[in-house]
């Protein structure tokens, strides 16, 4: 195809109304990049401390528990769990369903409120503060 | 030049551009999504419902079958999707040719290195002496 520069641009390039799902959108990029270069990096990294035997993963463990471990260990489930839940989201859409305007906003909201409590429900989990709670609600 | 519904395919598709491997690589993008589905929450509820993440625990786990099978399959499917999608984003900020098949080739190699190293380390953990 020959480019022929007298043909107009399109004037509603700069003509646009913010949306939840744009947001959505660029996180599911940002959290898919941030999974696979960071988050694929230290799952190699920890089966290889595995692997290396006790003084191999005590470096790892403590890079884990540091403040800035936790940090990254935090950023990456919640990457994780928005990634998923906006993933999920693409299949449907990738059906051709799901295009309605308030049906869509519904569900890109919905994949930031999935993520967040999801986050905070896996680290309740890991920590053990969520068998604290359970068992507690449970006397 | 508009075409209307007795087109062939062929006439309705030239003059849009090549479709290269657009179509396979979608798909397996699609594919190996779906599988992590059910990987990733493998891998998120083991964690989770593990006693605890020390290295006593974690090779106990990692070296049974069903603890080192569903972990080899989310290593080569998420360093694979990981891949597609990686490819996707160098896709759309590169335009230069030369540059872009260059950066596929770079992290296909990386990629790859990664699992071969995350594989190695689980089958020494599945087979190893201690």
């Amino acid at each position: 195809m020959s480019n022929n520069s007298q043909r107009p641009l399109s004037p509603h390039l700069t003509i646009w109304k913010w949306g939840w799902h744009m947001t959505v959108s660029i996180l599911h990029r940002i959290s898919g990049a941030g999974l696979a270069v960071v988050g694929l990096a230290i799952l190699a990294w920890w089966l290889a401390a595995i692997a290396g035997g006790d003084e191999a993963y005590a470096g790892f463990s403590d890079r884990a528990k540091s403040w800035y471990g936790v940090v990254v260990l935090v950023g990456l489930t919640w990457a994780f769990w928005q990634h998923f839940f906006s993933g999920l989201r693409h299949l449907v859409l990738d059906t051709g369903a799901g295009y309605e305007l308030r049906v869509n906003r519904f569900w890109a909201v919905m994949t930031l409120v999935g993520a967040a409590v999801a986050t905070v429900i896996t680290w309740a989990a890991l920590t053990g503060y969520l068998s604290a709670i359970v068992a507690g609600g449970g006397q | 030049m508009s075409r209307g519904e007795s087109a062939t395919p062929l006439a309705k598709v030239r003059g849009l551009g090549s479709a290269e491997h657009g179509g396979g690589h979608w798909l397996e993008e699609r594919f190996t999504s779906v599988a992590l589905v059910f990987l990733s929450l493998w891998l998120v509820f083991s964690l989770v419902m593990l006693p605890n993440l020390e290295i006593a625990t974690l090779k106990e786990w990692l070296g049974s079958a069903w603890g080192a099978v569903p972990m080899a399959l989310f290593v080569i499917t998420a360093f694979k999707h990981g891949l597609d999608g990686l490819k996707v984003v160098v896709d759309d900020y590169v335009h230069d040719e030369g540059t872009r098949v260059g950066l596929h080739f770079a992290l296909a190699m990386v990629a790859i290195a990664g699992a071969a190293v995350a594989l190695f380390a689980l089958a020494k953990i599945a087979f190893g002496a201690n």
